[in-house]
């Protein structure tokens, strides 16, 4: 086994780290505060391709591999969690699924744009009756001449506000339940297409989390992603990904917290030395180290069965699940070395301990990932 | 009339400056701190690309090094250099600025055709400022240091010079050496467009001493006429006096002690 | 050892880009070999034509140390005003070459600096070659080399000190390629062995925080550029010298770089040099109203605005104001650091103020390791109450 990264991997890593540190780090806190949109960040990364990393050149994207990804993200999100999920969901769960099940005409149309970042992408599926049970969404698509009508609301959609392309499943037909949903590439600004009230959440605040509503939105039948009824294939494909970006963005915020707290601890004293001295201090650091580690290679491997195209046994799964929690936990120990100073605004690991939670719940939460990695061994 | 040709000048330098030394041998700690583009390199390098995109330019870069060096000639690929020459054998170790800018200049000459030679000031770690005059020294070429703006017109460079109690316009003929400021710019980012380009090899060359035809005992420590006996860590003052107290104590006192040593 | 065939060169100069010690040059297209050939042989392989060959022997030219005696320094001015720096440096020299019971000898280009002879022998020099003429008015490396470079291979001085101001370090290296010898940057101490003549030169790498001792046991002249504000001039009114005014001219080659314009800049950073109070911020401020504090404070004490680098990286104040390695160094009688934690850059460009106060939250900011006088606490609390009762 090689557990070396390539040099490209290594290039594009320093890459990631040296925007991450210089232009999100300086303003992650105030927009997690403000809970505003990074505009200005998303832009410049951007120009310098992180919304095609796994697109290949010939559509505009800069045709890495899925490690590099996880590399990528999870630098992102060492320094700001927000920014690292909306390129991250830009990438696997908008991007992706268009590269992946488009046609040659909707790849032009739309994957040029979304992969140089010239238009953001998002992906609805989430409804408030709908989250961990995706068959049941209640958003039609009704056939109507060349067009299909779509009717319904979806919640908690990252980036919902701020995107331009949005990836929507809608049912087709109720009646098949799964079998009748449809993925369609809906564009920003048509009629009938309205972007909801804009959620106030716990953590991933610079995220935009958003309603999308949709009243008699008039879409062309020729921009069904993929095959009518394949709404659920698309979305089963495009959501493994996304939990691989999501694994890598726990990674982020769990090394934050990690990093954080050795600082923090070889700086505080307390009876006369660096609590860093104190094994109490050093076997919660310690835990953290390994873990984080677990987690990597976890994730690490996800993405290395993807590149590979190899079938996953639920390992996409696992790495969502074990990095997440890794994060919630390298983030509770964190506020606790911290002490008083872990509960306050000015230190980074409060908000490392609310970007977790969030991340636990998102892209499947925990119960879900484990629904999925046990049914794949019991089925 | 050809292309406009740019050579630059980077240098890989440890990525900190908390580095520390080992008592026990007298040497730095280099474990585990990673090598980084030098900063006014990288300004450098970015003063290159905005001649090419405005006059059109075939800029190479050029290290000497280790041949994990060859690192930051990746990442300057990323950013949009078109080829890198690093220079790396055991027989370069040791070069003090005047080998290690003889040594660049008879890469540079190797190298063919050029028009402009940029370097950064100077680098994080030894901090000489000597090697961009000296490479102007070898190759008999005008120089200009401390460059925060260069306009490029017909033949002639004109450049701002930041010193320091005044601003100087000078007007140069090319070809020259430029050694450039942070001032001048603000480096772009290396671009992931780029990455797979910048690690296929296709834009490196590499050369050692047989390359440059020179022979082993012009290079290296041996032929530096520097040599460094002993590196230490500065010894600051003692630690003085904490004025204890409320804000209005600590106040007070302070006056009354700086009054004391009669500063006030 | 090398044999010339001059009718087999081609004039292509490859040669003399080669050699490292200026061994061998063309005079028009004859190439000549000059006493610095050390006989390394490195261009017989350059040479594509034949024209340079081997001549079976090998010879081993060194420098002949002992001939080269008494310390020099490049004395410089500006509008005709000598630089604090070269009495400085004059001061250090006596002190050098009284170790080696030798003479000094300052050099100095200008334009209308003929008289300026006196004021650099009162601070220690015994002799003074001046070169006075409208052409080295102002510095350019070109005319600047040729001259001094000139001057010192005819007299063949032990040790070269420059200030490292801009012009010592755009002039020194150059020097140091001309006459292929050492060169040290930025110097804050020099020792000399008395018995060999060898300058220990000490200067800060690494933004500060690591010293390397320097050594050019084996080439001469010794050079080094030396930090402005660190040597002490000393004056003696009575000390008499020579000054010997050279001979000097144009050359085409000087003309290659012409100066267009100068701006004066905004006199900030030389008050800040020359001032005695500074008053400086750091992060700690946190923003522009921890700023205007710090103004607050700098006028009840008549004192100047100084910065760390973070304080100028986060857009509060311009880069003038920075005290530190990258920065400026300063020296005032009383500093006061505000919400500075005191990196060791920062503690390089103040630490040898006379007074020193911190004021910083963090107890364990590395600048209470400097500090004469520490007040641990929130500035914003503790500055107002300081300005309250100063007024």
């Amino acid at each position: 086994m090689d557990f070396d990264f390539t040099k490209q991997q290594k290039l594009a890593r320093k890459i990631a780290r040296n925007f991450a540190e210089k232009e999100l780090e300086p303003f992650a806190q105030e927009r997690d505060e403000k809970a505003e949109f990074p505009v200005e960040a998303v832009k410049k990364i951007a120009e310098l391709g992180f919304m095609g990393i796994t697109i290949p050149k010939e559509y505009g994207g800069c045709g890495l591999d899925t490690v590099t990804y996880v590399l990528i993200v999870e630098e992102l999100a060492r320094y700001c969690a927000s920014t690292a999920i909306i390129v991250a969901v830009h990438n696997s769960v908008a991007a992706y699924p268009v590269y992946l099940l488009g046609t040659e005409a909707q790849k032009k149309k739309y994957l040029f744009d979304l992969a140089s970042g010239k238009k953001l992408g998002a992906f609805a599926l989430t409804e408030a009756n709908a989250g961990s049970d995706p068959a049941s969404i209640r958003t039609t698509a009704e056939l109507k001449g060349e067009n299909h009508v779509l009717n319904g609301v979806k919640t908690f959609i990252t980036s919902g506000g701020t995107s331009d392309i949005v990836i929507v499943m809608a049912s087709t037909d109720r009646s098949k339940r799964g079998r009748g949903i449809t993925a369609f590439i809906v564009e920003k600004g048509i009629k009938g297409f309205t972007v909801g009230k804009k959620e106030n959440k716990i953590g991933i605040r610079a995220s935009d989390t958003c309603e999308l509503i949709f009243e008699n939105c008039v879409v062309p039948s020729e921009n069904i992603l993929g095959k009518p009824g394949g709404g659920l294939f698309a979305a089963l494909k495009a959501l493994s990904y996304g939990r691989i970006g999501v694994a890598a963005q726990a990674l982020g915020v769990a090394r934050c917290a990690m990093e954080e707290c050795i600082k923090y601890s070889r700086e505080r004293k307390q009876f006369g030395k660096q609590i860093s001295d104190f094994q109490a201090i050093q076997w919660m650091i310690a835990d953290m180290a390994t873990e984080i580690e677990a987690a990597r290679l976890l994730t690490l491997k996800a993405a290395g069965i993807k590149d590979e195209d190899r079938p996953f046994s639920a390992e996409d799964s696992m790495a969502k699940l074990y990095a997440s929690e890794v994060a919630m936990r390298a983030a509770t120990k964190a506020v606790q070395i911290h002490g008083g100073y872990g509960c306050m605004k000015d230190y980074k690991v409060e908000r490392c301990f609310r970007d977790a939670k969030v991340i636990e719940i998102y892209e499947g939460t925990s119960e879900i990932q484990r629904l999925i990695i046990a049914r794949s061994l019991l089925k | 009339m050809k292309g406009l040709k740019i050579i630059v000048a980077v240098k890989q330098v440890p990525g900190t400056d908390e580095v520390r030394t080992d008592p026990k041998t007298n040497s730095l700690i280099r474990q585990g701190v990673p090598g980084i583009l030098n900063p006014e390199d990288r300004n450098a390098v970015e003063a290159a690309l905005c001649l090419k995109e405005k006059h059109g330019a075939a800029v190479t870069a050029l290290t000497m090094g280790p041949p994990e060096a060859g690192d930051v000639l990746e990442e300057v690929f990323a950013m949009g250099v078109d080829k890198g020459i690093l220079l790396t054998d055991m027989a370069f170790a040791g070069s003090d600025t005047l080998i290690t800018a003889f040594i660049l200049s008879r890469a540079i000459i190797k190298s063919g055709r050029f028009d402009l030679i940029l370097c950064g000031r100077h680098a994080i770690d030894g901090e000489t400022a000597q090697v961009g005059p000296q490479i102007a020294g070898f190759m008999d070429l005008p120089q200009v240091t401390y460059a925060e703006e260069i306009v490029l017109e017909k033949g002639f460079i004109t450049v701002r010079r930041d010193l320091e109690d005044c601003q100087e316009w000078v007007k140069v003929k090319l070809p020259a050496v430029v050694t450039v400021t942070s001032r001048i710019n603000r480096p772009r980012y290396p671009s992931l467009y780029n990455v797979q380009t910048a690690c296929d090899g296709s834009l490196l060359t590499t050369w050692g001493a047989e390359d440059l035809k020179v022979p082993a005992s012009m290079l290296g420590l041996d032929a530096s006429p520097t040599v460094i006996k002993k590196i230490f860590e500065p010894d600051h003052k003692k630690r003085g006096e904490i004025i204890p107290g409320d804000e209005k104590e600590m106040a007070a006192s302070l006056i009354e002690k700086l009054k004391g040593v009669n500063v006030i | 050892m090398i044999t010339l065939i001059p009718e087999n060169c081609n004039a292509c100069r490859q040669c003399t880009y080669a050699c490292l010690y200026g061994g061998i040059v063309l005079e028009g297209k004859t190439p000549v070999r000059t006493d610095s050939c050390t006989g390394c042989d490195a261009c017989i392989d350059i040479c594509k034509t034949g024209a340079i060959v081997s001549s079976g022997q090998n010879i081993r030219l060194g420098h002949d140390i002992a001939e080269y005696k008494g310390v020099w320094v490049i004395a410089e001015q500006r509008q005709g005003h000598i630089l604090p720096v070269a009495l400085e440096l004059l001061g250090k020299a006596r002190e050098l070459a009284d170790i080696r019971e030798t003479g000094v000898t300052a050099v100095l280009l200008g334009d209308g600096v003929d008289k300026s002879g006196d004021l650099l022998i009162k601070h220690g020099a015994d002799r003074v070659f001046i070169a006075s003429a409208p052409f080295l008015g102002s510095y350019r490396t070109s005319p600047f080399v040729r001259i001094i470079s000139g001057v010192i291979k005819e007299h063949r001085p032990e040790i070269v000190l420059f200030g490292a101001t801009a012009m010592g370090r755009d002039l020194a290296p150059r020097l140091a390629n001309s006459l292929r010898t050492g060169l040290t940057a930025d110097c804050t101490q020099l020792e000399m062995s008395a018995d060999d003549g060898v300058l220990l030169q000490t200067k800060p790498a690494f933004g500060g925080n690591i010293m390397a001792a320097i050594t050019a046991a084996n080439h001469r002249p010794q050079m080094a550029t030396v930090r402005p504000g660190v040597m002490q001039p000393v004056c003696s009114p009575s000390r008499k010298g020579d000054t010997v005014f050279l001979d000097v001219r144009e050359e085409h080659s000087d003309t290659i770089v012409s100066i267009l314009k100068t701006v004066k800049k905004k006199q900030s950073r030389a008050t800040l040099e020359k001032a005695d109070i500074i008053i400086s911020g750091g992060r700690g401020l946190g923003d522009s109203k921890g700023f205007k504090l710090l103004k607050d404070l700098a006028a009840v004490f008549s004192g100047q605005i100084g910065a760390s680098r973070a304080a100028v990286d986060m857009g509060l104040i311009d880069h003038d104001h920075q005290v530190g390695q990258t920065g400026r160094t300063v020296r005032p009688c009383l500093y006061i650091a505000c919400g500075i934690s005191g990196a060791v850059q920062h503690l390089a460009g103040m630490q040898s103020s006379d007074i020193i106060v911190a004021i910083n939250k963090d107890p364990k900011a590395p600048i209470f390791q400097v500090a004469d006088f520490g007040l641990v606490g929130d500035l914003n609390r503790i500055i107002p109450e300081i300005i309250e009762q100063l007024k």
